[in-house]
């Protein structure tokens, strides 16, 4: 029995990260508040490096609780859709080349989201991730969770429902 | 709140949340537990390139903060709130190039808790882009008075 020689790990890595800058990079928002996403393996972190411009109490001063909001949205709905191309670009249904081309499968559309804020959010930076707890062919249930200094104190944690699209509904 | 005007009460509102400022956030209105804001459409607050609509992140905090003006409007509260939980229906996207205004009521107020609900509407009033309902903690007016 003869296996193919595993891919060279740059080749891997390379064809990973340009399917997830193809998924975030082209969103405005996401550059408005300067989001962005670090990976390891399939494993995404969402990082909020702070700004003046994110804080909605400044007596405190706090984060927007609309920002922590908008921030755990990002990390659900582009961890939902993350996993679901994960699949597709590893089992080799999705063409590596043509997805960093941006020929993206349509976004899940957020249904319902609900956030339970935990701790005031700090004027520093935070982080998120985010667990597909059902993905099914037409809807999706996501977790996410943000913390800033510690990891085991949560700002915030919230739980969305998700609409995913059909099949049909692939960009060009 | 009774020496100021309902209207620079809500501009003072908007002008002390950086946020806000930073999303065009405009609060028009807060009074008795009620209050009505909106947000101007903007490409840079875009989360769906391919169809120009506004992310759903802007409607939540346009949401957050109508529902956070109609608490520090309540005749109990003392002017200090924090949103303790808020859960957004999304019922539709919103039309790109429309503003998108919100409209804020505490439904019900307890010692320390307002309950609030709010809706979400573009130019089309007869169905709402999104609704909002939630509970917020708030300092209850005498007792900020009593720590001056």
């Amino acid at each position: 029995m003869s296996r193919p020689a595993p891919e060279p790990v740059q080749v891997v890595k390379q064809r990973r990260d340009a399917a997830l800058e193809a998924l975030v990079g082209h969103v405005p928002y996401f550059q408005f508040l300067g989001l962005r996403f670090d990976r390891r393996g399939d494993e995404l972190t969402a990082i909020l490096p702070y700004d003046d411009k994110l804080i909605g109490n400044p007596a405190l001063p706090a984060i927007h609780g609309g920002v922590t909001a908008a921030f755990l949205e990002a990390t659900a709905v582009i961890g939902l859709a993350w996993s679901v191309l994960w699949e597709d670009l590893e089992s080799g249904r999705m063409d590596p080349a043509a997805v960093a081309a941006g020929a993206l499968p349509r976004m899940p559309k957020t249904i319902d989201f609900t956030v339970d804020y935990l701790r005031t959010g700090l004027p520093r930076d935070a982080y998120a991730r985010a667990r597909v707890t059902r993905s099914g062919r037409r809807y999706a249930s996501v977790r996410a969770e943000a913390w800033q200094d510690n990891r085991a104190r949560p700002i915030a944690e919230a739980t969305g429902h998700f609409r995913m699209p059909e099949p049909a509904e692939c960009g060009a | 709140m009774t020496d100021i005007s309902r209207e620079d009460f809500a501009r003072a509102f908007t002008e002390r949340l950086p946020h806000a400022r930073a999303i065009g956030l405009v609060v028009e209105e807060i009074a008795e537990g009620r209050a009505r804001a909106w947000i101007p459409y903007d490409p840079r607050l875009v989360g769906d390139p391919e169809t120009g609509v506004m992310a759903g992140g802007t409607v939540f905090t346009l949401l957050d903060t109508t529902c956070g003006a109609a608490v520090v409007g309540h005749p109990l509260s003392g002017g200090v709130t924090a949103t303790l939980d808020l859960r957004l229906d999304y019922m539709r996207a919103a039309t790109p190039g429309q503003r998108i205004r919100a409209r804020a009521e505490c439904y019900h107020v307890t010692r320390s808790v307002a309950f609030v609900r709010a809706l979400a509407l573009d130019d089309d009033e007869e169905t709402p882009v999104a609704a909002a309902s939630g509970a917020f903690t708030f300092t209850p007016r005498a007792e900020q008075e009593a720590e001056a």
